[in-house]
């Protein structure tokens, strides 16, 4: 349930530095971030907590159908979004809001849609390579192995220059390891020796399903059967995260084949806002998690570091002022044209999608300006 | 100016890959034992050669992950061509088919294209086992966002081929396995109809036969032996199965008066169904008789020495001929 003997961690529960044999080789990369940088994590995990909040009362005040918050998942989300290149491309499940903060997205796209307005949201190539949310567990796992495999064939892996190589990232959760197109795709990702991240965040719980039913041995182990190294690491360690991404993501977009990280962590909130956690898990337990708070962790770690109060102070602020913009702009959100329903089911012309349009277009215009009209 | 070269299906097939190959180096083979064996069917013998193993992929065995990863490389702007290898076997990758590839592009709110091809062997007539003689096509075009098309002949397959990797659709490519192997004319010159269009395969007068892959050659012997007892009967191949090219279809119609739809897959649900539907909302006062249908019965495809009896022969389809005469 909680950290084991393999978990690497580099910041303990109360917020210190630890230094282990284990850790040794990822210290470093710790030890070269900036003050700015470090103040950069936990801003953003900060802002992400704030829309997680933000977007939950949104769904109770029926403002949204459903909402899927990230709470708790914070670290390991912004660990590894922060050792990510520009060029590097990213394929999420459909919690990684504080990946696609980084990744340059638009927020406000991820409410579109749980608001109904939308299945995609964005386009990946102009907000950071981070591509839209997949519903259908696992599956963007193998869209991320079969991308990573074109990025090798077109030479972007493996120069030397790691400016130019690329590297791919993939997230998904406990519950999808079971599924098959995951280990289909690690099948393939280790045959064809992608430049690619499998980045799982193991948050215990897939909705009601503890991860022992997916698996009686650590996840971490499973990639080692299809060649692939894998490691498992404190989740809620935002800089075990950055600094075991950062180490294999140079490796990956080296050409030495996938890597394989477990974080683990624990979705802190229910599944969606249509879950009720407390029928299958119990207080002990979330109080037990609560104590591992990623974000009050760093935060002391933060303090220990010098940081003042109005550092904190300004981030609380711009948190609440996040929070509050993203209520007014979902109120400001329209509804989609009726044409967005069909013009996009495919890219060349298609007569019955011409003909249905033209159909709804008469259809409509016949009964315009009448009371079923309106 | 015509180029004219006999060649069964599989060899024009195989020429027509190799041509997109050449004309595009974003176009990728993938699937099972493609490569140094060229296919179960040899449809592409000799093209990992000729392209390297780069570009004519020998896959893991695992339908879903073949699916799975060309959605990605089409991502990355590489046109993959998946090889399923047998009909029965599409169904591992039958959720990146209809819940991914499908939908991707409207996911994306058009910011994509799927240019995707998946041949799939299909249909009987060949002896096999169990999940080797279906014809899975109306799950496909069933589901919005596929394309699905299927040649009857030689130079169809060369051409349409082509057309479906031009496609930035993902398109369905329904291969009669059956006739693999009779030889045809291919014209290398002149590619003939678009790849979304119904052809007149015989022209007749007095009943229109409907069907598409390896039924067509089942319904021009039909037609042969009805032109013996005096009945004239048009046959069209329908090609292309989403979108449906209904033009030449309520044309005949109108002509005959009558249609015989004749498929090898089970009638509940199929395309034919679809098609006599339509054609009853549109030419219903051009109609001499029911439009009727020839199937597979709603049965799963019985073992091999039981085929004959369940796939429709051209004395199940002059059966449905009599029966429309009679009205």
């Amino acid at each position: 349930m909680s950290y084991t003997e393999a978990t690497l961690q580099l910041l303990s529960p109360a917020g210190a530095l630890v230094e282990s044999d284990a850790t040794a080789e990822y210290l470093p990369l710790v030890e070269k971030l900036t003050d700015t940088e470090l103040r950069e994590f936990h801003r953003v995990m900060a802002v992400t907590r704030a829309f997680d909040v933000e977007g939950t009362n949104l769904q109770r005040q029926g403002q949204i159908g459903i909402w899927v918050p990230s709470l708790g998942q914070e670290a390991a989300q912004v660990g590894s979004g922060f050792a990510m290149r520009p060029q590097d491309h990213v394929f999420p499940s459909y919690r990684e809001h504080a990946v696609g903060i980084i990744r340059g997205i638009d927020v406000i796209d991820i409410v579109r849609l749980f608001r109904g307005l939308t299945h995609g949201g964005w386009v990946p190539e102009e907000h950071g390579n981070f591509h839209i949310y997949t519903m259908v567990l696992g599956s963007q796992t193998l869209h991320a192995t079969g991308y990573a495999m074109g990025v090798s064939l077109d030479g972007k892996a493996g120069t030397g220059n790691p400016e130019v190589d690329e590297a791919v990232v993939t997230y998904f959760g406990d519950g999808s390891t079971s599924q098959g197109d995951v280990n289909e795709a690690l099948v393939f990702a280790a045959s064809y020796q992608t430049p690619e991240l499998f980045f799982l965040q193991n948050n215990q719980w897939a909705i009601s399903v503890p991860v022992s039913k997916q698996s009686r041995t650590p996840l971490y182990l499973r990639p080692g059967g299809f060649g692939i190294p894998g490691i498992q690491i404190d989740g809620n360690d935002v800089l075990i995260s950055y600094a075991a991404s950062r180490k294999y993501l140079e490796e990956t977009r080296a050409g030495e084949g996938p890597r394989f990280i477990e974080a683990l962590t624990y979705r802190m909130g229910a599944h969606t806002s249509s879950d009720d956690p407390s029928k299958y898990r119990t207080e002990e337990e979330t109080a037990h998690w609560a104590a591992l708070d990623p974000i009050s962790r760093f935060e002391t770690y933060l303090r220990s570091r010098g940081e003042g109060e109005d550092f904190f102070t300004d981030v609380k602020t711009e948190a609440a002022d996040f929070a509050s913009d993203i209520r007014r702009r979902t109120l400001e959100l329209g509804v989609p044209s009726v044409d967005a329903m069909f013009d996009n089911v495919y890219s060349e012309p298609h007569p019955l999608i011409a003909e249905e349009k033209q159909w709804l277009e008469g259809y409509e215009a016949a009964y315009a300006g009448t009371e079923a009209g309106e | 100016m015509s180029e004219f070269e006999s060649l069964p299906m599989a060899k024009a097939l195989n020429a027509g890959l190799r041509q997109a190959m050449q004309d595009n180096p974003k176009v990728l083979l993938m699937g099972e034992d493609i490569g140094p064996l060229g296919g179960v069917f040899r449809v592409t013998e000799g093209l990992q050669a000729e392209f390297g193993d780069k570009r004519v992929m020998d896959t893991p065995l695992a339908e879903s992950g073949i699916v799975g990863t060309a959605i990605g490389l089409a991502m990355r702007g590489y046109r993959p061509v998946c090889e399923i290898q047998f009909d029965g076997f599409v169904f591992p990758a039958f959720d990146q088919i209809t819940s991914q590839l499908a939908k991707l592009t409207n996911r994306h709110e058009g910011g994509i294209s799927m240019p995707v091809v998946i041949r799939i062997p299909y249909g009987g007539h060949i002896g096999a086992v169990e999940h080797h003689q279906e014809s899975p096509e109306a799950y496909f075009a069933h589901t919005p966002g596929l394309r699905v098309v299927s040649p009857s002949t030689p130079h169809d397959a060369y051409w349409m081929i082509q057309d479906a990797i031009r496609s930035d659709d993902p398109v369905i490519f329904m291969e009669p396995k059956s006739r693999y192997w009779p030889k045809g004319d291919v014209d290398f010159a002149d590619r003939g109809r678009t790849l979304h269009s119904t052809a007149v395969a015989r022209e007749g007068t007095e009943v229109t036969l409907l069907g598409h892959g390896a039924m067509v050659s089942v319904l021009l012997q039909a037609a042969d032996l009805a032109a013996e007892e005096g009945t004239s009967v048009e046959v069209l191949d329908l090609r292309s199965l989403s979108p449906i090219d209904y033009g030449p279809i309520l044309e005949s119609v109108r002509k005959t008066g009558r249609l015989v739809i004749a498929q090898e897959a089970p009638g509940f649900g199929s395309v034919g169904s679809e098609i006599a539907a339509t054609v009853a909302e549109r030419a219903f006062y051009s109609l001499e008789s029911p439009v009727l249908r020839v199937s597979g019965f709603d049965t799963p495809f019985p073992p091999a020495k039981l085929e004959t009896i369940y796939l429709p022969d051209a004395d199940r389809v002059l059966e449905a001929v009599d029966r429309a005469l009679a009205y």
